[in-house]
């Protein structure tokens, strides 16, 4: 049978509801619905940057016109009308990749019209030794962005106005239950999937797509199991104003052995706080006074503290040895800024973890963003992955759309989930390996990241080529 | 592949080129007792009681045992050949259809090998109409124009057809398959709309339907076929001057009845048993010969590949085993210059042959 020679995929067993118990096997038969009733061609489910975006890029897709597409969000209308005078303290950094498929249908542009700071450089220095690595394109070209999230959710949902016959959005929509048929095949069955709402609504779709967040209601109900760990650890985030005004164009990282502290530029005077340390760290680090908060800041940046003799002279040799083989290679150390003042209100935390579902796509139902991945800020790869997600399964889907294929159609969705999945375990991989690597102070391991940094630093070729972009997304 | 391939080569590599097939020599059809009534395959195949009289391409081919089995095939089926129907139709082929009518859907079931062949033949359909038409509309290129797909099964290439803007007609002679594909359609309430099923044979359909299509989709029927010039009559005759035919099949080579019907009937099970029978393959020459003595000009021949292993069929410049063929009917003064360009080039392969 063809089953032998081709690779099957365990098909799922739909039919769960969100909070309800979950019986195994159990198949709600989905009602049949008459043939009058609409059907979406695609719903997303969630209406954060992840899940407006691609509403907005399946809206603005040449072989999409003639198709239906529904956003469901729980929140409300994000437009802002006038930007406001502070800047938000949840940031993301924008790869210029993700700013590529932005302005591919035209969100970019008026990012670019309220405010974005690009930087050029990154430095990442260790704690516990002098080894440092810095990141610079030659000819200066902006490495990436730092953009307010709430600029970009207004950006996006103003491009979604722009297309109101191809993409309908529902705010303030709650979604009580997903159905899928069955996965016996039988031709009178309904074969689309089923959504009800809060408000008794009933939806259809060929293809749903699950971008709500770290807890997604979307992959619960079809069933796709998650690996996931809450590492010991929350992120601080503020809006800081720093000394003295400086061309604020580099993005700092510093490892301490309690956890990676970020300094992202948002403008000339002011730059956004990410610190990731303990939950009670960061609790102390939120309730203190504004002067002990600043101290704190300012000493986790210049404190040498945690450097042993040891390791400074080891450290030392073998940079000596780099300078004897390539003198005319240096990266410059550059020295943080320090800083003054923090927005009153703008200090908060959240919780980290990390998280992964087994399987991105189900027939009829695919994953993307925070529902699929997520990962530790202290590489900024959370919304740059959930972007890279949207233009592989865009890509996808366009191709499918002009070749008149069912949308939900196994075919191209294993295609997307292998193409993404490749991509991003190693990355999560890479990025779990280096929070470990960094908690520690035993000797020896910090040797090892020391003279491995080093190495890394000195050869150029390895910092270029898979173009990690290190700036730190909350 | 083969002695194919080097009779070809030998020939030039006018022939053996994928795309644009310009070559119009037709083949005479041996003179031999109706049993066959196929015209030789000149690169590989030979008749046997015939094989005295084509004595030069029998010591070129390198199929001399092949050709003992194939006597041996051909002799079988002597009884069943002088009692066949005058229709197209093939009773036989209809009952193992029978069986397997409620299983067009399952996507990873035994129709999956059909599935994938959409992602080559959608695209062959849709890119070879839209260079007839003058205006390119990305989101429903196919809007305004009219297919009929014969042999449509469970409606598998009548869906994505439809969806891309066709309003598409599709007739097979199985009740059982129509009523599956009509199922499938109703809940999609464009598709409802665009496509038409009926249960019929092509024949039925030629007096009301003549000059009213424009394209007819053959794909994978004419290997199951009775009478493949009947059929190409009828379907030059329902098409509108200018419309276009498309037909994928299997070529009857050495390698088809070892790949297609040993491997993957017996072996693999890639195709349920008994689905094809070598003799009934066609190969391209002859369908283009029949096509152009019914007024249908080639414009492509291109040969496909199925790789059973990830499941995903490829284009190939090798016509041995699949192909598909893309044929324009000409409108009248078109037809009269053709017919005249074409002459000189007949004879001369003609000529070359013998």
């Amino acid at each position: 049978m063809a089953a032998c020679v081709r690779f099957t995929r365990v098909l799922a067993v739909p039919g769960t509801t969100l909070g309800g118990p979950r019986l195994p096997g159990l198949r709600r038969l989905s009602c049949s619905v008459g043939p009058g009733q609409a059907v979406y061609d695609v719903v997303v489910a969630g209406g954060g940057m992840v899940g407006t975006a691609m509403a907005c890029a399946l809206g603005h897709n040449v072989h999409f016109r003639d198709k239906k597409i529904l956003l469901l969000e729980a929140g409300s209308n994000k437009i802002l009308e006038k930007l406001p005078e502070t800047y938000s303290n949840r940031v993301s950094s924008i790869s210029p990749g993700s700013a590529t498929l932005l302005s591919s249908f035209g969100a970019w542009d008026h990012i670019c019209n309220m405010r974005y700071k690009p930087f050029r450089r990154m430095q990442v220095w260790d704690a516990c030794s002098e080894a440092l690595i810095t990141f610079d394109k030659d000819d200066l070209d902006d490495m990436g962005y730092i953009v307010e999230n709430n600029v970009i959710m207004s950006a996006l949902t103003k491009q979604l106005d722009a297309v109101p016959d191809q993409v309908e959005v529902l705010y303030r929509s709650k979604v009580i239950s997903y159905t899928w048929p069955g996965p016996f095949f039988n031709t009178d069955t309904n074969p689309w999937v089923q959504i009800t709402l809060a408000d008794g609504h009933q939806l259809q779709t060929k293809l749903l797509i699950g971008a709500d967040g770290q807890n997604s209601g979307v992959r619960h109900a079809a069933g796709i199991q998650n690996v996931c760990w809450p590492y010991d650890q929350s992120a601080v985030v503020a809006t800081l104003h720093l000394s003295e005004p400086t061309d604020n164009n580099v993005a700092w990282q510093r490892f301490l052995p309690s956890g990676p502290i970020a300094l992202l530029p948002l403008s000339d005077t002011l730059s956004s706080l990410v610190w990731s340390t303990s939950h009670e760290h960061a609790a102390e680090l939120v309730s203190m006074e504004e002067e002990n908060f600043l101290d704190a800041i300012n000493s986790a940046f210049w404190s040498d503290a945690s450097h042993t003799d040891f390791v400074d002279s080891a450290g030392s040799v073998l940079q000596y040895a780099f300078t004897l083989l390539q003198p005319t290679k240096s990266s410059a150390r550059q020295l943080p800024p320090s800083v003054a003042k923090v927005d009153p209100q703008s200090r908060a935390l959240f919780p980290l973890g990390m998280g992964h579902a087994v399987e991105y796509v189900r027939p009829r139902v695919a994953l993307i963003g925070d529902a699929a991945h997520r990962v530790h800020p202290l590489a900024g790869q959370g919304v740059n992955m959930g972007f890279g997600d949207i233009s592989s399964l865009l890509r996808h889907l366009s191709t499918a759309a002009f070749n008149g294929k069912d949308l939900g159609s196994m075919s191209h969705l294993t295609e997307y989930e292998t193409e993404r999945q490749r991509h991003n375990v190693s990355l999560i991989a890479a990025t779990d390996l280096l929070k470990r690597l960094y908690s520690t102070t035993i000797a020896p391991l910090v040797l090892l990241r020391m003279w491995g940094l080093q190495a890394t630093n000195a050869v150029s070729p390895l910092k270029v080529s898979p173009a990690p972009i290190w700036a730190l997304r909350p | 592949m083969w002695g194919g391939c080097g009779l070809r080569a030998a020939r030039g590599r006018a022939l053996g080129l994928a795309g644009v097939r310009r070559v119009g020599r037709k083949v005479e059809p041996p003179r031999a007792t109706g049993l066959e009534g196929k015209q030789t395959n000149r690169t590989l195949l030979v008749i046997p009681w015939l094989f005295s009289n084509n004595g030069i391409m029998c010591l070129k081919s390198n199929n001399i045992s092949f050709a003992y089995s194939n006597k041996m095939r051909s002799l079988r089926y002597v009884g069943t050949r002088f009692h066949s129907t005058s229709t197209t139709v093939d009773p036989k082929e209809m009952k193992i259809f029978q069986a397997l009518a409620f299983k067009w859907w399952d996507e990873q079931g035994i129709y999956a090998p059909l599935h994938s062949m959409n992602d080559l033949r959608v695209p062959f359909i849709r890119d070879n109409l839209l260079k007839m038409v003058a205006r390119h509309q990305l989101e429903s290129p196919l809007s305004g124009m009219k297919i009929l797909d014969v042999g449509c099964g469970g409606g598998l290439l009548c869906e994505p057809l439809g969806r891309l803007g066709a309003l598409v007609t599709g007739i097979d002679p199985l009740n059982e398959n129509i009523k599956t594909a009509q199922q499938h359609k109703s809940f999609d309430p464009i598709l409802d709309k665009r496509i038409q099923y009926k249960a019929c044979i092509l024949e039925d359909i030629v007096e009301e339907t003549a000059e009213s299509f424009d394209a007819v989709v053959a794909s994978e029927v004419v290997e199951h076929v009775n009478d493949l010039e009947t059929f190409i009559q009828c379907c030059c005759k329902v098409l509108k001057p200018g419309g276009s035919l498309f037909i994928t099949t299997i070529n009857k080579t050495q390698l088809s009845y070892a790949l297609a019907i040993i491997f993957a009937e017996q072996i693999a099970g890639i195709v349920p048993k008994g689905t094809h029978t070598w003799e009934k393959f066609v190969s391209p020459e002859q369908l283009e010969s029949f096509l152009e003595s019914n007024g249908l000009l080639v414009q492509t021949i291109i040969g496909m590949l199925y790789n059973p292993f990830s499941g995903y069929w490829r284009w190939t410049e090798n016509t041995s085993l699949n192909y598909a063929t893309h044929a324009v009917k000409s409108s009248v003064q078109a037809e009269n210059e053709e017919h005249h360009a074409k002459a000189p080039g007949v004879h001369g392969m003609g000529a070359s042959q013998k």
